[in-house]
């Protein structure tokens, strides 16, 4: 049977392409493999071999012809002793398959009014009546990791210095001896190979906590976060999860420099795929681990180092969890909403309690998880206050901010009464000197500046 | 697939050596008729064909054992179907339909398959390399005696991942075989203009991880070598290189006009070292298996790949929706 020989697609973006030589003539017997002919693409000469054996009855574009369109029929295969039917090469070529119609996609939903008002869960998330101890954050953290320890044998703890050394912070203190050294792994400083074993336990079942001795040395390993760990759940079509924490400190600690003191909020806050914990009290650093731990995806939890010290109350409850995407109103106010997650919430709260003595009432919220994120929490103080600032230590181009300045111009527009203000981190690396340092950083000042902008007061 | 062996024999059966020409048939044609669909427009994007290479996956198959896992970087389908998952599934996954592996989301690069304990096809040159050693990892804290075949290419051996990952495998005898698939060209550079070692199986030495060099072109060679690795992983020794040396007859992907080498080089190869033609020659001189035998399962395979490539263009794509799922597990993968 003749079959024709099209035009061949030789490169991923190929239209048409010049059929610049022919190798075989008319009469030439052909088998899998051989080159037919030279074809010039877009991008390079290519040579174009035979996929079926049989005899070239025809050939039907001539060398040197350009703009041949892809799946064209150049040339008539036969078989042995077959004549070349009458029709050959009068089929138009076929549209290619792969640009088949498609139905529209769907458009960006773009309200004409107003919303109302979003759904929120304000649900405590832990009773009322729950005894609460003073414990740090530190201690929250370590507390979380040996209950899901106890719970699943599956978890374990890896990282630089987090067995013997007890964690280069401390946060890992106790393990060692509880655990054994089957689950809490030293690892040699190796954070791009580290993390992909992570990620290759978790594929074959575990459920890894990976510690970065800080997160700006998780730079070293981003293409195994975002490449392997957050998009093989996509690429599998559903198959192949990834349950695994990656966990350290983020952002500024004190003159360590601008290597040492980078705030990645707005970095992983942009994949989809992981979810991102950035929590402020010691009470939901324990709650959302929790969560973070049993948690079917990838998670990226942002600790803060002058954070870990600093105690809060902890309810003494038996198996405190806080749930992702849900923020934290930590204040109720009328005025103005700041919203901040991090150590950003310490210069929110005192930005707020300075305002009260002003008689400016600030509502604060703690959005304590970027992905998913509690816009709904926003957006419904928003419209009680109809203004709002944000606060954070990471740098304006972009970052979590000006996504929330972003989603409330498309959701809340006419519930503002004044631009939204974001207080952030200088658009400078991090200097080392001292009053330097204190400038690059946002300051409670700035936050009390930029509410009495918004509130024109 | 390719017959298993449940005990240590030195010679093959000659079933075992017409599977092995089976499975190697298999590969080359269905990356034939992948190639194909790719020049009229049927797979688009990237498409990295195996043809030449086929002994090494077959071989190694050969010596693995049920629950066994393997990872592999982009240059993939041949580990697929040798493994044994569905060559529609495949070739379906490749022209980007719903009944592909990933249900289109995937693509040439990037498919898995649970059941065969394929964990991908992955798109970032070495990145499967740590991957795979915490498969291992995880198979050694589970201590159920699996081992994983990590494959990636002479080039991927010059990323700085490979060797953090040997340090490890070597600190912790994690029990990872190491495939170093030596095609000779990265891309379109040769290896010596690349790569300062010419035996790449030696940078293991430093890490005290034992390697050796293997015929890619021999299936039965590798085969061999396979067992000997296993062996040696399964008995908690560590890891254990295996650089094949093989040969791919086409581009690097299917855009690669292939200037970098003459086309006598590859036809010299073609000609005189075709891992298919030499199993087919052995079973033929041998009286294994007469040309008729050999006829039947060159017809069963062409059956085989033309029913993949029917199933590939009329499977639908995705519907939209799809655009919108898998971002995020809801429940704990119950990954094996």
């Amino acid at each position: 049977m003749a079959t024709e020989i099209l035009m061949p697609a030789l490169s991923p973006t190929m239209e048409e392409g010049t059929l610049a030589k022919w190798l075989v003539k008319e009469g030439d017997t052909v088998s899998s493999g051989d080159i037919l002919a030279e074809i010039e693409t877009d991008k390079a000469t290519m040579e174009f071999e035979a996929v079926d054996e049989g005899v070239i009855g025809k050939i039907l574009i001539e060398e040197g012809s350009e703009g041949v369109k892809v799946n064209t029929p150049i040339a008539v295969l036969v078989e042995e002793g077959e004549d070349v039917p009458a029709d050959a090469g009068q089929s138009a070529p076929d549209a290619a398959p792969a640009e088949a119609p498609a139905a529209d996609a769907p458009a960006v939903a773009a309200p004409a009014e107003a919303p109302a008002a979003p759904q929120t869960d304000s649900s405590p998330d832990w009773p009322s009546d729950a005894p609460m101890a003073s414990q740090t954050v530190r201690e929250a953290l370590r507390d979380a990791m040996a209950e899901e320890m106890r719970s699943d044998e599956a978890v374990f703890l890896m990282g630089e210095e987090v067995a013997e050394y007890q964690g280069a912070y401390k946060i890992s203190q106790g393990l060692l001896d509880e655990f054994g050294d089957k689950r809490v792994i030293d690892t040699p400083i190796t954070e791009h190979g580290f993390a992909g074993i992570g990620v290759g336990a978790a594929f074959g079942g575990l459920r890894p906590i990976v510690e970065f001795m800080t997160f700006n040395f998780a730079m070293q390993a981003i293409d195994q976060i975002i490449n392997s760990a957050a998009k093989t759940l996509y690429m599998s079509g559903g198959q192949m999860g990834c349950p695994i924490v990656f966990r350290g400190p983020n952002g500024a600690a004190a003159r360590v420099g601008a290597q040492h003191s980078q705030d990645y909020a707005a970095w992983y806050m942009q994949i989809p795929g992981l979810k991102v914990a950035m929590p402020y009290s010691a009470a939901d650093y324990k709650g959302l681990m929790k969560t973070a731990i049993r948690d079917p995806n990838p998670v990226i939890f942002l600790e803060n180092e002058i954070l870990y010290g600093r105690a809060f109350d902890v309810p003494q409850v038996d198996d405190l969890t806080v749930p992702f995407g849900k923020a934290r109103i930590w204040r109720e106010g009328e005025d103005v909403t700041i919203v901040s997650f991090g150590i950003g919430m310490q210069y929110a709260l005192e930005a707020a309690e300075k305002l009260a003595e002003d008689g400016i009432s600030a509502e604060v919220i703690d959005l304590r998880t970027l992905r998913p994120m509690d816009t709904g929490a926003i957006i419904k103080s928003v419209m009680k206050t109809n203004r709002c600032v944000t606060v954070e230590e990471g740098w304006p181009q972009p970052s979590v901010g000006s996504y929330i300045s972003g989603v409330l111009m498309q959701e809340a527009f006419d519930y503002l009464d004044a631009p939204v203000i974001n207080c952030t981190g200088k658009d400078v690396p991090m200097p080392y000197a001292a009053n330097l340092e204190k400038h690059a950083l946002v300051t409670t000042d700035e936050v009390i500046k930029a509410v009495r902008d918004v509130t024109y007061r | 697939m390719a017959a298993r062996r449940t005990t240590k024999k030195s010679n093959v059966s000659a079933d075992e050596l017409k599977a092995y020409y089976r499975d190697m048939l298999l590969i080359r044609r269905f990356e034939e008729k992948a190639g194909q669909l790719y020049g009229m427009g049927l797979i688009g994007g990237f498409c990295h064909l195996y043809i030449g290479q086929e002994a090494v996956v077959v071989g190694l198959e050969a010596a693995a054992e049920e629950g066994d896992k393997r990872i592999t970087s982009y240059r993939d389908h041949g580990h697929m179907l040798a493994c044994g998952m569905d060559p529609n599934g495949v070739m379906a996954e490749l022209t980007g339909r719903e009944g592909g592996y990933s249900k289109g989301k995937g693509g040439s690069m990037h498919m898995f398959s649970k059941e065969k304990h394929f964990y991908g096809g992955h798109g970032i040159v070495a990145a499967q390399v740590p991957l795979g050693a915490g498969l291992a990892f995880a198979d050694k804290y589970k201590g159920n005696g699996r081992v994983t075949f990590t494959y990636f290419g002479d080039g991927a051996a010059n990323q700085g991942q490979v060797y953090e990952t040997f340090n490890m495998a070597a600190l912790w005898d994690l029990p990872v075989i190491f495939v170093i698939e030596n095609n000779q060209y990265a891309m379109g550079t040769a290896q010596k203009r690349s790569t300062s070692t010419e035996d790449i199986h030696t940078r293991g030495a430093p890490f005290g991880i034992p390697g050796e060099i293997v015929d890619g072109m021999d299936v039965l060679a590798v085969k061999e070598a396979g067992e000997k690795a296993v062996a040696h992983c399964r008995s908690g020794k560590g890891p254990y290189i295996l650089e094949i040396k093989t040969y791919r007859y086409r581009g690097h992907s299917m855009s690669d006009p292939a200037k970098y080498r003459t086309r006598e080089e590859v036809q010299k190869m073609r000609e005189e070292r075709d891992p298919i033609e030499a199993v087919r020659a052995m079973l033929l001189t041998g009286k294994h298996a007469s040309e008729d035998d050999l006829k039947a399962i060159d017809k069963e395979i062409k059956e085989i790949v033309n029913a993949s490539a029917e199933f590939s263009k009329e499977s639908p794509e995705p519907a939209l929706e799809e655009l919108w799922t898998d971002i995020y597990a809801e429940t704990a993968p119950q990954n094996a």
